[in-house]
């Protein structure tokens, strides 16, 4: 007989997120990670909204790439400053 | 880029930096006129203010001219610009850091005993990237981001979205590689807390 093994708690799983989704996880953890994740909808929500925050701070960032030419102050102000050193 | 572009460009830049070190004024202002555009984009990033912000930039352009006999010729200079103003971006920071950091406990998941979510976590529509109009969502990103505390913001900052390495942002802000780590990841739960009521509503 076998004893059911324990799931890892859902603190741990949180705390692993970073690393599971760089891959950088022992493959044994991995595996219990994923374990938990198949019976916790809970986690399975917040990784994937995990994701999408790193790549919605990506996508914000591009948005302001509409790049303005700089600000002629700004340009006179540097070559200015490159004068005096 | 393809090959043959990205030889010309390379070539320009040699013969830019050429002239450069030989103190070029016209070569200099080609250089500030080029770059600074993009710089000030990622010093907005960084600074609270838009004055910090080309303080940031000026200074950048300074530490350069100073450093341009070290300049190795094998890295980019917009790269190596990059650096340097991620740099003076950071040194100022700090001397504005004059108040306590704010607590980011507050913004991280919470647990009961036994290790399970203390609230479940709601899945956030698939969709939510697409629904928000582009603009709408980099507003909300960015407020949110500006409402972390610096310790965290600048790792995410120089993580996600500068896209520096683990490492090389460990060694920019002179604290270990775990330590970046641990900040990247609270920053970005944090960030996730912040944008969670957002983006539920948007189902």
């Amino acid at each position: 007989m076998t004893s059911a093994r324990p799931f890892l708690p859902c603190s741990e799983v949180i705390a692993f997120l970073a690393d599971y989704l760089a891959n950088e996880l022992a493959e044994e953890i991995r595996a219990e990670f994923q374990r938990h994740l198949v019976v916790c909808p809970s986690c399975i929500a917040y990784l994937r909204s995990y994701e999408q925050t790193i790549r919605m701070a990506k996508l914000a960032a591009i948005d302001t790439s509409e790049i303005d030419d700089a600000p002629e102050d700004l340009i006179n102000a540097i070559l200015e400053a490159r004068m005096k050193e | 880029m393809d090959i043959s572009t990205q030889t010309r460009s390379e070539g320009s830049e040699a013969r830019l930096l050429e002239r450069l070190r030989g103190g070029d004024s016209r070569a200099f202002e080609t250089l500030v006129r080029t770059h600074t555009p993009i710089l000030l984009r990622v010093a907005r990033r960084f600074m609270r203010s838009e004055e910090d912000a080309r303080d940031a930039v000026q200074d950048a352009f300074v530490s350069m001219f100073k450093a341009l006999g070290g300049f190795e010729s094998n890295a980019r200079l917009s790269t190596w610009l990059h650096r340097i103003l991620i740099n003076a971006c950071l040194m100022k920071l700090r001397t504005r850091r004059r108040h306590p950091e704010e607590d980011i406990e507050e913004y991280l998941p919470r647990f009961r005993d036994d290790g399970h979510q203390l609230e479940s976590s709601v899945p956030w529509a698939e969709s939510a990237e697409t629904i928000l109009e582009l603009r709408e969502l980099s507003n909300l990103v960015q407020r949110s981001i500006d409402q972390l505390p610096d310790t965290y913001r600048v790792v995410l900052l120089l993580r996600d979205i500068e896209e520096l390495t683990t490492e090389e942002a460990a060694q920019i802000l002179g604290v270990t590689p775990n330590a970046v780590k641990i900040r990247l990841h609270r920053g970005r739960q944090a960030l996730r807390t912040l944008l969670d009521p957002h983006i539920r509503s948007v189902e």
